[in-house]
Formats: C-alpha cells, sequence, structure tokens
C-alpha cells in the first residue's frame, strides 16, 4: 500500500511531505508506521533518519496510532479568551480521555492544536477536516455524539 | 484568449450574469407580492416579465417584488422605475398587459398610459 | 434563458462554515424545489463577508438585504416571505438600539472600511472565474503583459509605496527589484500562505473568498521579476483555501490565462501548491523554502538573503497573500490612488482579524492610519456586555499590547512599533478588564516555546527560561527580582536570536511589563491576581449569611473538599480545594464567591512545606 502511495508522486525529496501526508491519512489509524518510513526511504532514495528528522519536526505527523477521528481543539490565546478550557474539560469529561489519547473503543483521539484561524468564531476545534466553531458544552456534547454515530 | 479584447468580452458576459448584484440597471421592474397581489395573480406577472425580458435578452432591466402596496383594488400592481424619471405606477395587470409594457414602455421608452394608476412617489 | 431574479450569496467562509453555513445551503435548496423557484434564485457560495461572528450571514440580491445568525429553522420563512412575497424578514436583520438595519451597506460594522485586498471576497463567487473577471479580473495582468517592461510595472509598485503585508512592511518593490536585477536561469516567486499567528485569518480568508486574485498579483510579480514558476505554500490547517487556490491554477490554465504564451506576449507561467505540517516556523520565508525542498523547515541565516539564494538555490521573492491581494488593484487604479489612501510611510489599506472580547469578531479592512478607538470601537462595535476595554495585542505572538492611553494611536507600521506593539500580520486580539496580562503573556509564551524549531539556544533555552519565570509567578512562587530577570532575558534573546520568531517573541512579556507593571507586582508580592484568572491567586469562599446550606456544592466537589450542615452552614477546606469552579457553578443562591488573593491557610501551607524542604536540604 505504502509504494502505491508513493509512486502517486515523483521520487524527489521534495515530495517527501506529501508523501508523509497521504500515508497518514490514508491510514485508518492517522499515523506513519515504521514500514511505511522503510518504503518512503527505498522509494525517495533517502535516509530513514532523514525521514524521521522531518516526521517530528512537524506536528501534524504521528508516529505512534491514533482514533478514527482527530479532534484538535485549538488552544491559542483568541480561543483561550473565549472559554476554550471549558470546551477542553468537557471534552476530556465526554470522552473518558486525556489530551493526546484514544479513547478504548478506537474512535476519538483528543489533540490540542495551535489556531485554526477561524477564531472569529472562538472557540474553535477540528474533528478531521471539518472545523467547527462558536463552542459550547452543549454543542460539543451534541458534535460529538453526531461524529460518533457515523463512524 | 489572446488579447485584452477577448477578455472585454468574457467580462462583459460575465458582468451581464452578475447584474442582479448591482451596476449597469437601467429600469427596474417592482411587482407587488403581498396576500392579495398573489391572490390577483402577482406571480403570473412577475413570470411573464422574467420571461418577456429574458426572451428579449433585455440585460438593463431587473425584476424584483414588494410586498403590500396599500393598492388592493388595483392588483396586481407593477412599479417602473427608471433612472432619472419619475416614477410609473401600473394597475390591474396580467400577461397579456405585461407583454405590451414590455414592447412599449421598456423597448421603446413610451409609457402606456391606460395601465397607469399612478406616478412619482 | 435566465429567469433569475434574486442572488441569494450565501457566505461559505470557514468561519460562517464553522457555525452551520453548509447546512442552511443545503435547506435553501430543498426549499427553493418545494417552492418550484429554483429557476429564479441563484445562490451562490462566497467566501468570508466580515463579521464571522454573525454567521451564518447572507446577503440578498438585488435588494443587498442583510441576515445575520440564520438557522436551518429560518430558510423556509425567507423563501416565502422575502422571496415570495417581497417581504424581508426583518427579525433576522441586524437591529441595534432598536434600529433595525436592512441592506449590507448599511450595517455600522462595514461603514469604515475600504475594501481592496477585500473587494470581491463576500461578494464573488470564489470558484467562478467568471465573476472574477466581471470584477476587472486580469485585466491588470494583461495590461502589463502586452504594455509595460517589467521595470515599469516595479516602478508602480514602488510609486504606490506598498510594503508587505506579512509582518515586517518591508517595501515590495526592493525585493522584487533585487531579484529582476539578479541574472539567473532560473528564478522563483512564492506565496506565504502559512498564516500561524494566533488569532489571525485574513490570509486563510483571501485564499478562500478571492484565489485568482491572489493569483493575478503572483502573475505580475512575476513577470516583474522575471520568474516562471511560483508556489503557493499554504498551511495543512487550510484544507478549502488550498482546493480553492488549485482549482484557480485549474480555470486559468484552460483559459490560457496561465502556461505559455500568455496573452501573446511571450510570458510563461506556471504554479503549483505546496502544503506545510503544522510549525509555525515554517511562515518564515527560509524556512518556508526548507519546507518546501522537503526537509525540516528551520531558518537559516541571513545572508545570503533569497533574493539571491532562495528555492533551490535560486533568486527567490517571497510575499505575503494579502501583499499578492493588493498587486492587481493597483496596477489598475493607479499608484497615485493607492498612495492617496494611509500615512505618510504606510500606503493603503490593511486587512485585520478581529478577535477576542470585542463584539463584531471578523475580518475588516480599513486604511492605514485609522486609530485604534476606530478599528475596535466603531468597525469593532466595542466590548462585548457591560465590559470596559483593556488591552488590544497585535501582532500576534510577536507583537505586543496597548493599553486605554493608545486607543488614538494611529494604525501603522511605525506608530505601532514606536509604542512596544507591531503591525504584525494583522491578528487584532482584543482584552476586556477581566483578563489577567500575566496570564495572557504567559500564553503567548508558551506558544512560543511550543513552536520554537530548537536550532538556536537563545530562543529555545532563553524563551524556556522566560516561560519558567512566568509560571512560578503565576503558581504564587514568584521571586523579588523576577520582573528584572525576564526583562534581561527577553532583550538578549531579541538581539542574539536567528530568526523573527525568537526575536520577537519575548514582545507580548517586555510590553505588558510595561505597561502593566503592578500586575506583574501585586502577583509576586502580593500572591494576588486581581482578575481571579490565575487558580494559584484567588480562591473561592462560601459566604455563611448567604448559604442556606443546601449541601449541593459539597455533592459535586471533586476532592469532596467541602462540608458542613444545615445548621453549621457550609465551609471549603482550602488545602484540598483544586478549583474547579463546579460549586461556584452550581450554587442556588450564588453564596459563594471568588476572591483575589492566596487564601492564607495555603500560604501558612506552603510556607511550612517550604521550611521543611529546607531543613532536608540542610
Ligand atoms: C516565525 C515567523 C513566522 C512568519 N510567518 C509568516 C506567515 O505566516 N505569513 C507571512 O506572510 N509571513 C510570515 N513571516 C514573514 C516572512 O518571513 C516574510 O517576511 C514574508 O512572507 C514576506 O512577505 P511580505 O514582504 O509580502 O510581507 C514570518 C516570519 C517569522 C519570523
Ligand atoms: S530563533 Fe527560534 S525558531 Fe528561529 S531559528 Fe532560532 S530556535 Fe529556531
Ligand atoms: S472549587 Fe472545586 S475543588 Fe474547590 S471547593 Fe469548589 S468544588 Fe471543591
Ligand atoms: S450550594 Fe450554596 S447554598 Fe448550598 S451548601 Fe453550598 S454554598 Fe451553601
Ligand atoms: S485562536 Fe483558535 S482558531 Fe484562532
Ligand atoms: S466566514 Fe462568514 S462572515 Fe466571515
Amino acid at each position: 500500500m505504502y509504494k502505491e502511495i508513493c509512486a502517486k508522486y515523483a521520487p524527489t525529496k521534495d515530495n517527501l511531505i506529501y508523501i508523509l501526508h497521504e500515508i497518514q491519512d490514508s491510514h485508518p489509524q492517522h499515523y506513519i508506521s515504521k514500514d511505511a518510513v522503510t518504503a518512503i526511504s527505498e522509494y525517495l532514495k533517502v535516509p530513514e533518519n532523514h525521514i524521521y528528522g522531518v516526521l517530528t519536526f512537524y506536528s501534524m505527523y504521528s508516529t505512534s496510532p491514533r482514533g478514527k477521528n482527530i479532534i484538535r481543539l485549538c488552544e491559542s490565546p483568541p480561543c483561550y479568551i473565549k472559554g476554550s478550557e471549558n470546551i477542553l474539560r468537557k471534552l476530556k469529561t465526554i470522552l473518558g480521555v486525556g489530551v493526546g489519547e484514544t479513547t478504548k473503543d478506537g474512535k476519538f483521539t483528543l489533540e490540542l492544536c495551535a489556531c485554526l484561524g477561524v477564531c472569529g468564531n472562538a472557540p474553535v476545534m477540528m474533528i478531521n477536516e471539518d472545523v467547527y466553531g462558536d463552542l459550547s458544552e452543549e454543542k460539543v456534547e451534541d458534535i460529538i455524539e453526531k461524529v460518533r454515530g457515523r463512524s | 484568449m489572446k488579447t485584452l479584447a477577448d477578455l472585454k468580452k468574457i467580462r462583459e458576459k460575465a458582468q451581464e450574469d452578475m447584474k442582479l448584484r448591482g451596476g449597469n440597471v437601467r429600469i427596474k421592474i417592482v411587482v407587488g407580492m403581498g396576500t392579495s397581489g398573489i391572490a390577483m395573480g402577482a406571480r403570473e406577472v412577475m413570470k411573464t416579465f422574467l420571461e418577456e425580458i429574458a426572451a428579449r435578452n433585455l440585460t438593463d432591466v431587473l425584476v424584483t417584488q414588494t410586498g403590500e402596496k396599500g393598492l388592493s383594488s388595483m392588483e396586481p400592481v407593477v412599479d417602473l422605475i427608471e433612472d432619472g424619471k419619475t416614477k410609473v405606477t401600473y394597475g390591474n395587470m396580467n400577461p397579456d398587459k405585461v407583454k405590451k409594457v414590455v414592447v412599449e414602455h421598456i423597448v421603446n421608452g413610451r409609457v402606456v398610459s391606460d395601465y397607469v394608476v399612478a406616478t412619482g412617489n | 434563458m435566465s429567469l433569475k431574479r434574486i442572488d441569494l450569496l450565501i457566505c461559505c467562509g470557514s468561519g460562517c462554515v464553522s457555525a452551520g453555513a453548509l447546512k442552511i445551503k443545503e435547506r435553501f435548496h430543498e426549499v427553493l424545489k418545494e417552492h418550484n423557484l429554483t429557476t429564479e434564485v441563484n445562490i451562490i457560495e462566497t467566501g468570508c463577508m466580515g463579521p464571522c461572528d454573525y454567521g451564518p450571514v447572507m446577503v440578498i440580491y438585488p435588494e443587498g438585504i442583510f441576515y445575520k445568525k440564520v438557522s436551518v429553522d429560518d430558510v423556509a420563512e425567507i423563501v416565502s416571505e422575502h422571496f415570495v412575497k417581497g417581504r424581508p424578514v426583518n427579525r433576522l436583520m441586524l437591529q441595534e438600539e432598536e434600529k433595525t438595519f436592512q441592506a449590507q451597506k448599511d450595517v455600522p460594522f462595514y461603514q469604515k472600511q475600504v475594501k481592496v485586498a477585500l473587494e470581491n471576497c463576500g461578494y464573488i463567487n470564489p470558484e467562478s472565474l467568471d465573476e472574477y473577471i466581471a470584477t476587472g479580473g486580469y485585466e491588470a495582468l494583461g495590461t502589463i503583459l502586452t504594455e509595460m517592461k517589467p521595470q515599469d510595472v516595479i516602478n508602480v509598485i514602488k510609486e504606490s509605496g506598498l510594503r508587505g503585508r506579512g509582518g515586517g512592511g518591508f517595501p515590495t518593490h526592493i525585493k522584487w527589484q533585487m531579484v529582476h536585477d539578479n541574472k539567473a536561469d532560473q528564478k522563483y516567486i512564492i506565496c506565504n500562505g502559512d498564516e500561524g499567528d494566533p488569532g489571525a485569518f485574513m490570509d486563510r480568508s483571501l485564499l478562500e473568498g478571492d484565489p485568482h486574485r491572489i493569483l493575478e498579483g503572483m502573475m505580475i510579480a512575476a513577470y516583474a521579476m522575471g520568474a516562471s514558476n511560483g508556489f503557493f505554500y499554504i498551511r495543512a490547517e487550510y484544507p478549502l483555501a488550498i482546493k480553492r487556490i488549485k482549482m484557480a491554477i485549474e480555470q486559468a490554465k484552460e483559459l490560457g490565462l496561465m502556461g505559455n504564451n500568455v496573452f501573446g506576449s511571450g510570458f510563461n507561467f506556471d504554479a503549483e501548491v505546496r502544503t506545510g505540517a503544522g510549525a509555525f516556523v515554517c511562515g518564515e520565508e527560509m524556512a518556508l523554502i526548507h519546507s518546501i525542498e522537503g526537509m525540516r523547515g528551520n531558518p537559516t541565516p541571513k545572508p545570503p538573503y533569497p533574493a539571491v539564494q532562495g528555492l533551490w538555490g535560486k533568486p527567490t521573492v517571497v510575499n505575503n497573500v494579502e501583499t499578492f491581494g493588493n498587486i492587481a488593484t493597483i496596477i489598475r487604479k493607479g499608484a497615485a490612488w493607492f498612495a492617496s489612501m494611509g500615512t505618510e510611510k504606510s500606503k493603503g489599506t490593511k486587512v485585520f482579524a478581529l478577535t477576542g472580547d470585542v463584539r463584531n469578531t471578523g475580518l475588516v479592512e480599513v486604511p492605514m492610519g485609522i486609530t485604534l478607538r476606530e478599528l475596535i470601537f466603531d468597525v469593532g462595535g466595542g466590548m462585548i456586555g457591560d465590559h470596559k476595554f483593556k488591552a488590544v495585542q497585535l501582532g500576534g505572538p510577536s507583537g505586543g499590547c496597548l493599553t486605554v492611553d493608545h486607543l488614538d494611536t494611529s494604525v501603522d507600521y511605525e506608530s505601532l512599533k514606536e509604542r512596544g506593539a507591531m503591525m504584525g500580520s494583522g491578528g487584532v486580539i482584543v482584552m476586556n478588564d477581566e483578563k489577567c496580562m500575566v496570564n495572557v503573556a504567559k500564553f503567548f509564551m508558551e506558544f512560543c516555546v511550543e513552536e520554537s524549531c530548537g536550532k538556536c539556544s537563545p530562543c529555545r533555552i532563553g524563551l524556556k527560561q522566560m516561560l519558567e519565570i512566568l509560571e512560578r509567578i503565576t503558581d504564587g512562587k514568584g521571586r523579588e527580582g523576577d520582573i528584572e530577570e525576564l526583562q534581561r532575558l527577553g532583550e538578549s534573546i531579541n538581539k542574539l536570536s536567528l530568526c523573527g520568531l525568537g526575536q520577537t517573541a519575548p514582545n507580548p512579556v517586555l510590553s505588558t511589563i510595561r505597561y502593566f507593571r503592578e500586575e506583574y507586582e501585586s502577583h509576586i508580592r502580593d500572591h494576588s491576581c486581581a482578575n481571579k484568572v490565575c487558580l494559584d491567586l484567588m480562591h473561592f469562599n462560601i459566604d455563611k449569611e448567604r448559604c442556606i446550606g443546601c449541601s449541593l456544592c459539597a455533592r459535586k466537589c471533586p476532592t469532596t473538599c467541602i462540608s458542613g450542615s444545615r445548621e453549621e452552614k457550609y465551609t471549603i477546606h482550602q488545602i484540598d480545594c483544586v478549583k474547579c469552579g463546579n460549586c461556584f457553578d452550581v450554587c442556588p443562591v450564588k453564596a459563594i464567591d471568588k476572591i483575589p488573593g492566596m487564601h492564607p491557610e495555603i500560604a501558612a501551607n506552603r510556607a511550612q512545606i517550604a521550611k521543611a524542604a529546607q531543613h532536608y536540604d540542610d
């Protein structure tokens, strides 16, 4: 599978970031495994430690398995000013996990992230590629229920 | 597309498609669509205006609607508002009368006085 | 044959989408079908209209009626009342002090705004090249390619006085000139869409709302400096912006506005999109270039400047999204027109993102030289609720905060810098009198520590030290001399760091010390946070006079540190309280108060522990 993804891109070093993105997105557990790194290293003909160097530099990549849905709650000041802390508390209670952890059923991973550029509607979180704004504790409950139902 | 003239052609066509958003409007047709207007056939009147205007490819005419106009004995009522001219109000309109107003007033600039029920504000 | 009589513009910028705009759009399609009106109404998805806080918002033409906070349930009424009967729905309009604002152009939020870069944002369908062309799009490109020499283009930009909108305010024409004068077989142009400043969403909105404008700006720049390849570097958190720019590139190619021999002029150009992967420092131009090359996004020392040795070693210009957003209009309307707006040294307009405790959060564009007061109180509508204005943070984590005393400051590069803040990319975070400035400064510092790439030690180690000091201050363990230590560290980090991140990271701390020193002092000396934000420096207290002894708080306390009885009333055992605030929230008679200052019992307890520890050390 990794080879097929690699083959979509020209074997040049500047495509590394795209290959990593696609491999991570297409993995059901949203992470980049050791095998994947080996496959990329062979394809691009760059050493594995270069790939790990890049991988660990960028915060969006994960080297350990994650849940089916990635929740990323914005923790930057404009969202904080509008009460992101309460939202975080609520998320932790509903999901029963801490930051960086995955729910037992494997459906959600809770993460914090920097500003998502939707601060006009703070507090904000992203679940996968969807942005949810103007969050309140009730709204969060609703959203999680809906996403849970979908997956 | 190779020249500025080609671009201008595309622009003119595109501007026409965006005319509702302001810009190049010569005449505005306002159809009274209150409850009694609708009961007396205002929707048909509006539709006929839209069809006639599209058929004649009149790009600088805008059709819009408004609520009750307080002229309920003369519904359907239509205002024609033209830049720099006094407003003309037509009453007791129907699709045939609409066709005539489009040809006479909008295309040829001659008010159809038989249907006029008021002028000015 | 078109029977359309209504243009329904639904804002589908990320703000409104996050508030549910897409569901509303779906509902309109359904209801229009039910009413047989699909031939009469155009549904158009636009980019951000500005007042995101009112979202989801929409504008209905030809009248230009503005609806805010529309919900799915309102759709049926809009269709049957407004579209069928011509009776706009008043309750969805903006109402302020018994006044109803029908038309978008009358809404106070728009009054002092002048839209140049945002001209089409929220007005056209960003996925339609035709609509962009209808507003005069690509005329500037066609004109320069057929009538002007590259040097003439640079001269126009020079006369306009345009300065980079990405933060530094560097004159745009100088960079272009440098690359223009550099002879090379290959030159590159890059659009910096990495926008990572917390509180900034100008570039996202532009890319999403008017992508062709940015593309046209980039092509004009490319022609001026002789580049034939361009890259849009857009952060991965902006999937819609990425999609829109990709689409714009495809459309432009299809029509022959991009590719070989554009406008028959011999100008060849191609562009592609590259994305980030979540690293703030990649907004720095050298880091960005390394990231495109497929490396870690570490900044490298300048010189060599990118204009000399940029992407793959070739002369490169990196410009911000909004900078490109101004170019086509300057060419079309002339340098003099642009230069007539703004101040002597800061020309034109600037897009800002208003966030925080201000009423109208959202995207605005105002002439340079407007005062902060106008920006926050007239455009922004002032503070939410009855709160007072306390401070405004300009320029994100690299900027500084200003206070009530600065409200009449002119918003331009120089005036802001003089007062310890900066224009930055345009984030304006407004704070009310409930905020603790030490806490806010700590938050920005946390951001910088997390985002430091670690390449140079002043930034990597120094910022962490500053954060530790801030943490101990807000934990009630601050010491005499901490303020001076922060200042000393800040100044040396500023001098010694390799890139702008480290150089500017101390600014929020330094500026809050400059203007709110007494808050730092009371945190350190009195162990008190006047606004009861820093949890170690405040406590909860049950007022026995008001307590009715219902025991609700005791039952909700996670550490069971509340005890008492109906007769005795209830008390908090301060030592075990974790300040979760549950008791405060649940008390039916509001008998619980938040009180500034560490509770004496805790202070005594801490002193004892400290003593014991010292004993142990000896
Ligand atoms: C840490 C850091 C982050 C930056 N982030 C951005 C950014 O997100 N967008 C941007 O346009 N410029 C950013 N810059 C500034 C760029 O290095 C560069 O000056 C800018 O893109 C030049 O464009 P301009 O001249 O059009 O403003 C950043 C600089 C630093 C030091
Ligand atoms: S100042 Fe900070 S972000 Fe910039 S190069 Fe040094 S360590 Fe990296
Ligand atoms: S703040 Fe929380 S821990 Fe403290 S007394 Fe109240 S409920 Fe208990
Ligand atoms: S909830 Fe309020 S009234 Fe009830 S015991 Fe606690 S402090 Fe007293
Ligand atoms: S600060 Fe949370 S989205 Fe910008
Ligand atoms: S996203 Fe709709 S107004 Fe900003």
